[in-house]
């Protein structure tokens, strides 16, 4: 019999692992047509960073080569950007004309850079961190030019900024918030962090707000402007003040978005029962995520409705960061900040520069944050998600799964504070 | 600067720079005397004086360690320096000047005799004043005022002994001397822990049995003490059962016809009179009164009746008791019935407590006695004292003793106290009352060395008085033996002597006291023309003119010529006089001794079903008193280094404690809670606290949220109808574990500077929990200057982050070289801060609360100053069990040469032959014991505990 027909609009790790999923439960169901925007196959853009630092190499880090497209006769077209779909014919219109019908879509935009508004965005060497073609541009930039500016001292920015300075620029961290990685770290171990990163090199303007970015005749960026007045010189600006799903297509046809295609806990978008979402574009319960293990998740759920199986629901991920930034053990989960009704346990280490704080709610784990020794941080993690009773090991539990302490981990600055 | 840099160490060596002052040791009865070694103004060393006879150069841990408690950084942090008073009871006490306090005191005094006659005031001295201090103290009270409200911490350590002599031989005087070790084929040692309690002599006795081994030693003791061990017979009595013993004995001596008939019939009285009562004291009969086997007791009069001559040793075990009087009296008897007495070798020999008590019995420094060995119920008597202190009379209503006066003070009798060199608020019995004494008190004043007393704090005023190294006078150790004692330094600060502070106040108080003054002798203007302390020593000498201490024939430039001697001494003698009573002659109106026809009676407080143990009190080898010296020396808690309730090992395991547990224990006067330790040496159902562990070292808050004041808070205040000495040496308590979950331990590496001064300012938090103790530990001089402190708390939940923050600060535990672990919800808190050396990282602070078990590896880590950096965070873990084996230097026995157990154990594993043999060897290879010698008899005790192993032979 005619197979189904299901296109895929993105090529990125989420969506890509989708397929990966669907084809183990479902190979023979559809015929499968992929639009990129960039000229690569999917490759794992949680590795730029130490592409960047130059650890690791592009082939190193594509995660499905052409090869695996044909051998599952999926048609990809690269370089082409949909530009719009209509959803009555059921039809997917590229930048180019290419078409393809479809009898169920998956939308998997993902995200874009957010970029500040402010005066000299635009000036040449000002550029977001996004992708490989951003990458090659900051490398290329670190051969030529001295003094980077980095513009927002999250996940992304503070890898950016390790990567060029590894390539042998100046670089200035920007942040607007009152400590770095907000999102994922407290002020005690972030101040750890920030620390370590001085103390290899980068400079800090901590809770500086950008004003303006100030260019040459040229039209080349050449020094960050702020709100005090101050500047600081700047061949190269990254924009890494955190991302955006990117709605841009889906708002067009007509999906309900809402901080990201609203979809439900089968991945379906609430408005057409025939698309689908995942990734950093879809928003579920509110949450846009931006990590790569939730999106798994999501894909999982995802392509075992489009197999048609319709079971499995996605309802929601705990999430866990690393920084990857060699030399430096930092780990976060689930509730780290803790607050009302939380518990802490908090242990800090200056001789072996590490901190690590648990956060209990009942007589449950709900969050941890970890700086210098992350070894126990999927042990943690562990139990967040699975919402394990700790009473038993509540005392011991700081010390890890073995209870043994003391051993590797360590983090850089030894002795930060002699 | 010294001319001569060797000497800068603080060596013996001598150097032009040095100079080196003869004095005695301010510790025990025994009176040894020091070479006090000073340079520029300060005290470096302390040597024992070879010509002294007590002694003959040897000191024992605490007597060796002396210059160390008068090191600058002591006297900084401990003593009291400058007059101080209280604006409010309970209120930090601000400097003043010496007049104005002196006047302070001389106008409430004044007014509160003027308003409340003269036995509204109280004075309560110490046995560790000179004998000077002692003679103005008591003359001006019974001289000037007008009270016999005179009284000292003697009463609590001798005045039994007093009694049981005047009671039997007619006058308080020892009749036998330290010579007579040597001398005698039977010792018997009973109711004392001369190892701990005279170390010197006791090194004495060692020699005495190394040249006779046929001496036999008879030790008598509720407790198999390290005295005991070393006994060829040791009778393991109950508590209090002596007098039912020494009747045994002498029922046994009759029976056997080991009674010396002639003597008796020659020299006693009433010897039937007693022979009637023994009669009853068959040795079935005793055997099971004192729980011990008939055999022994049959074998104990033999000895002390047929192997002649018979010394007889003792101390607190007979003295502090209800039937005080009656137990030295029961023994006195059998030295009468078989005539061992005057004779080389023989005689009933009461050990002295402390360094003056004799000479404060000498200058009649006690409620009911008079200069020159004078009683006041002895008309006579009082006429002579009035007429050599040319005032027409001394009052002769005996006055309120020590136990007393604090009673009268507490019913408001006694509206003022005036407390000098002692520290009542820590060693007087059922502390309850003595509190309250001294917070209904109008008026207190404390002339004390030391500001870190329990007393202190309850002064009005606070008078600064010179100590150790500082005083100049005289003492009498317990074999009559008077000894000069010279000042090798300036007094500290504006501290003065004991004499002259109390002459000052006489003559101020003589201002005052127009219609006392209006009665003196005509030609006498003051009772205190004293201006040195040979000018009130030499009154004193006159006083003891034709009597039995009569020391007319001496003088202190003999004293510093040809050394101590012994009283009496009249004029024209050459020499001091050995032994006493050599021609069977007695100090009584007929020159007969009386035997004592008494009877047993037990104890005040028999033990019952709801305080069903004993509790016995005593001295631990290493610390004195309430510790005001001895607790300044981190050094001198190697030997015990915290409190604890000894029990028997059984009792422990059936209440199913273990070792170090926490224990309420509870009399009916008060409780305390302490730390539970099973020993050998206890009988079962029965329990020791050492006598020293005040409110000062341990405390909390009992149930109605008072201050715990240590093991006084527990002890009986019935005291002996004759000598009025409370029975400090039984009371009847239950012993519970409490509920007290959580604990809390911080110790810390300080410096010496720093120290002491800490241990006081963490003295308020003691009464912030449930439970706690607070020692130092270490051992001066420590090569970087660092003295330990160790705080220990309990409660039923955890203490607020405000007081661990506290406590934290105060031990150092903060900055940024802190390892910190904490889970406020669970009360669990760990600190640790760390030090860089040579070696590497080591802990110099840790505070944990909570869970403490790790208290047994990080504790020997941080006190052996052991290298941690294998550790790292695990340092912050829980659990007994160490993450990384630990090598500890475990348990110090040789306090002089830092030498431990486990070393001693290793060594022995190689020694051969006798047990004699295998302690010299060791001695010879670890150098342990060879210095003071008072850990010998525990190195003796671990020899036999390890035989050599078999492949070293």
């Amino acid at each position: 019999m005619k197979k189904m027909k299901l296109v895929m609009v993105g090529n990125g790790m989420a969506g890509v692992r989708t397929l990966e999923e669907l084809l183990k439960v479902a190979p023979d169901l559809y015929e499968i047509t992929v639009f990129g925007a960039e000229p690569h196959p999917n490759y794992n853009r949680i590795l730029l960073s130490p592409v960047l630092a130059g650890e690791q190499t592009l082939d190193e880090i594509i995660l499905n080569p052409l090869s695996w497209y044909a051998e599952h006769g999926i048609t990809l077209h690269r370089n082409k950007k949909v530009v719009s779909v209509d959803r009555t014919r059921r039809l997917v219109t590229a930048q180019d004309g290419t078409e393809a019908e479809y009898d169920r879509l998956l939308l998997a935009t993902g995200s874009t850079p957010f970029v500040l508004p402010v005066p000299g965005k635009d000036l040449e060497g000002v550029i977001a961190y996004r992708d490989i073609a951003d990458t090659n541009r900051m490398i290329d930039t670190a051969r030529t030019h001295k003094h980077a500016v980095v513009i927002g001292g999250g996940l992304l920015g503070l890898e950016a900024a390790n990567g060029l300075m590894l390539r042998g620029m100046e670089v200035t961290v920007v942040h607007i918030a009152p400590w770095l990685m907000e999102r994922q770290l407290d002020e005690v171990s972030a101040k750890l962090l920030q620390r370590s990163l001085e103390e290899r090199g980068l400079k800090f303007r901590i809770g500086a707000q950008t004003q303006e970015l100030v260019g040459d005749e040229n039209g080349r960026v050449q020094s960050v402007k702020f709100k005090d007045g101050t500047q600081v010189t700047a061949d190269l600006v990254v924009m890494a003040a955190g991302i955006r799903p990117n709605t841009e297509l889906a708002e067009k046809i007509g999906i309900h978005c809402n901080r990201g295609i609203v979809v439900t806990d089968t991945m379906q978008t609430v408005t057409d029962p025939r698309v689908y979402s995942v990734g950093e574009c879809a928003a579920h319960r509110g949450i846009a995520y931006g990590l790569v293990a939730p999106l798994f998740e999501q894909g999982k759920v995802c392509a075992n409705h489009l197999a048609q199986f319709g079971i499995g629901r996605y309802m929601g991920s705990q999430t866990s960061t690393k920084l990857k930034v060699t030399g430096i053990d930092l780990f976060s989960a689930g509730d780290f900040m803790g607050g009302e009704g939380t518990e802490e346990i908090v242990l800090s280490d200056p001789f072996g520069g590490v901190y690590k704080k648990l956060v209990l709610k009942g007589n449950k784990l709900v969050g941890a944050c970890m700086y210098g020794d992350t070894a126990d941080g999927s042990y943690y993690f562990k139990l967040i998600r699975e919402g394990t009773c700790i009473n038993d090991k509540r005392d011991r539990l700081m010390f890890g799964e073995s209870n043994i302490v003391g051993v590797g981990h360590e983090g850089q600055s030894r002795c930060p504070s002699i | 600067m010294s001319a001569n840099p060797s000497a800068a160490n603080g060596t013996p060596l001598q150097s032009p720079s040095t100079k080196t002052t003869r004095a005695t040791c301010p510790y025990c009865g025994t009176g040894c005397g020091v070479l006090i070694e000073s340079r520029q103004g300060r005290i470096i060393n302390v040597q024992g004086d070879p010509q002294h006879p007590a002694n003959f150069g040897r000191l024992c841990t605490k007597g060796s360690t002396l210059h160390l408690t008068a090191a600058d950084t002591v006297t900084q942090q401990t003593r009291l320096l400058v007059p101080m008073r209280r604006d409010q009871r309970g209120e930090a006490p601000a400097p003043i000047a010496w007049d104005t306090a002196m006047e302070e005191a001389a106008d409430k005094f004044a007014a509160i005799i003027r308003q409340h006659g003269p036995d509204a005031v109280g004075f309560y001295g110490s046995g560790q004043l000179l004998t000077e201090d002692y003679y103005v103290l008591n003359k001006l009270a019974k001289g000037l005022i007008g009270t016999n409200n005179v009284d000292t911490n003697s009463r609590l350590c001798m005045s039994s002994a007093v009694a049981g002599y005047k009671a039997t031989l007619g006058s308080d005087a020892p009749p036998a001397c330290y010579e007579d070790f040597n001398h005698a084929q039977t010792m018997f040692i009973v109711g004392a822990n001369t190892a701990y309690a005279h170390p010197i002599l006791f090194r004495r006795i060692e020699d005495a049995r190394r040249a006779n081994p046929a001496m036999k030693l008879i030790v008598v003791d509720p407790r198999r003490t390290e005295t005991a061990d070393m006994a060829d017979l040791f009778l393991q009595i109950l508590p209090g059962t002596d007098v039912a013993l020494f009747h045994g004995m002498l029922h046994v001596l009759i029976a056997d016809g080991m009674i010396d008939a002639a003597y008796v019939n020659q020299h006693t009285q009433g010897f039937e009179a007693l022979q009637d009562i023994v009669r009853d004291y068959t040795p079935d009969s005793v055997a099971s009164t004192c729980g011990i086997p008939v055999a022994d007791l049959i074998l104990a009069a033999r000895w002390f009746g047929a192997q002649t001559p018979t010394l007889s040793l003792y101390c607190q075990g007979l003295n502090q008791s209800s039937r005080g009087t009656d137990k030295n009296a029961a023994l006195i008897n059998l030295h009468l019935a078989t005539g061992q007495i005057g004779i080389p070798g023989a005689g009933p020999f009461s050990l002295t407590g402390q360094p003056n008590a004799m000479g404060g019995r000498e200058v009649g420094g006690m409620a009911n006695l008079l200069s020159g060995h004078r009683d006041l119920s002895n008309p006579q008597h009082r006429s002579e004292v009035a007429a050599l202190w040319g005032v027409d009379e001394v009052p002769a209503q005996p006055g309120q003793t020590a136990v007393e006066m604090f009673e009268a003070a507490a019913r408001g009798e006694i509206k003022a106290l005036w407390i000098a060199c002692t520290n009542p608020a820590q060693s007087l019995p059922d502390q309850a009352t003595v509190r309250k004494a001294l917070e209904k008190a109008e008026f207190v004043v404390v002339q004390e060395a030391f500001g870190t007393t329990a007393t202190c704090a309850f002064a009005d005023i606070l008078l600064p008085a010179t100590t150790w190294g500082e005083k100049d006078g005289t003492v009498t150790n317990s074999e009559r033996r008077i000894s000069r004692v010279q000042a090798a330094v300036q007094p500290s600060g504006e501290s003065r002597h004991d004499w002259a502070i109390l002459t000052d106040f006489g003559r101020r108080l003589e201002k005052r006291l127009t219609q006392r003054t209006a009665h003196y002798r005509a030609g006498i203007n003051t009772l205190f023309p004293y201006d040195t302390p040979e000018s009130v020593w030499n009154e004193h000498r006159e006083s003891t003119r034709g009597r039995d201490l009569d020391i007319t024939g001496l003088s202190y430039g003999m004293l510093e010529a040809s050394g101590p001697q012994q009283w009496p001494l009249p004029e024209g003698a050459g020499a001091g006089q050995a032994r006493l009573y050599a021609n069977g002659v007695f100090p009584t109106a007929d020159g007969k001794a009386r035997f004592a026809a008494i009877n047993y009676e037990p104890v005040s407080e028999p033990p019952d079903q709801r305080y069903p143990y004993s509790l016995n009190t005593g001295r631990l080898r290493d610390q004195w008193h309430g510790m005001s010296r001895t607790g300044t020396l981190g050094r001198l808690f190697g030997h015990v280094s915290e409190p604890a309730i000894d029990i028997h090992p059984d009792d422990l395991t059936r209440m199913g404690l273990q070792p170090g547990d926490l224990v309420e224990v509870a009399s009916r006067r008060g409780q305390i809670v302490i730390p539970v330790q099973p020993s050998g040496t206890i009988a079962p159902m029965q329990a020791f606290i050492a006598m020293h562990w005040g409110e000062e070292y341990l405390s909390g808050l009992d149930n109605q949220g008072q201050a715990m004041s240590g093991v006084n808070a527990l002890t009986v205040p019935v005291f002996c109808p004759q000598s009025k000495q409370p029975e400090l040496k039984h009371a009847a308590i239950t012993i519970t574990p409490p509920t007290l979950p959580w604990r809390l331990l911080a110790v810390a590496w300080l410096p010496e500077s720093e120290a002491l001064a800490v241990r006081e300012a963490l003295k308020p938090l003691m009464s912030a929990f449930a439970f706690t103790s607070c020692v130092p530990f270490g051992r001066e001089p420590h090569e970087k200057g660092k003295v330990g402190v160790l705080f220990r708390a309990a409660g039923i939940e955890a203490a607020s982050m405000d007081v661990i923050a506290r406590i934290e600060a105060l031990m150092g535990i903060d900055g940024v070289d802190v390892l910190r672990y904490q889970d406020k919800h669970r009360g669990q808190h760990r600190a640790m801060r760390m030090e860089r050396s040579e070696e590497g990282l080591k802990l110099a602070a840790f505070l944990m609360a909570g869970d403490i078990s790790a208290e047994a590896w990080i504790r020997p880590l941080l006190q052996d100053e052991l290298v941690a950096d294998a550790y790292g965070r695990a340092l912050l873990a829980p659990g007994a069990t160490p993450p990384v084996a630990i090598a500890s230097k475990g348990r110090q026995v040789c306090t002089c040469f830092n030498v431990t157990e486990p070393a001693i154990i290793e060594t022995l594993a190689s020694c051969q032959g006798s047990t004699d043999a295998r302690l010299q060897q060791l001695q010879g290879a670890l150098k342990c014991g060879t210095n003071c010698g008072s850990c010998i008899p525990a190195l003796r005790q671990l020899v036999k505990l390890h035989p050599a192993t078999a492949s070293a032979t």
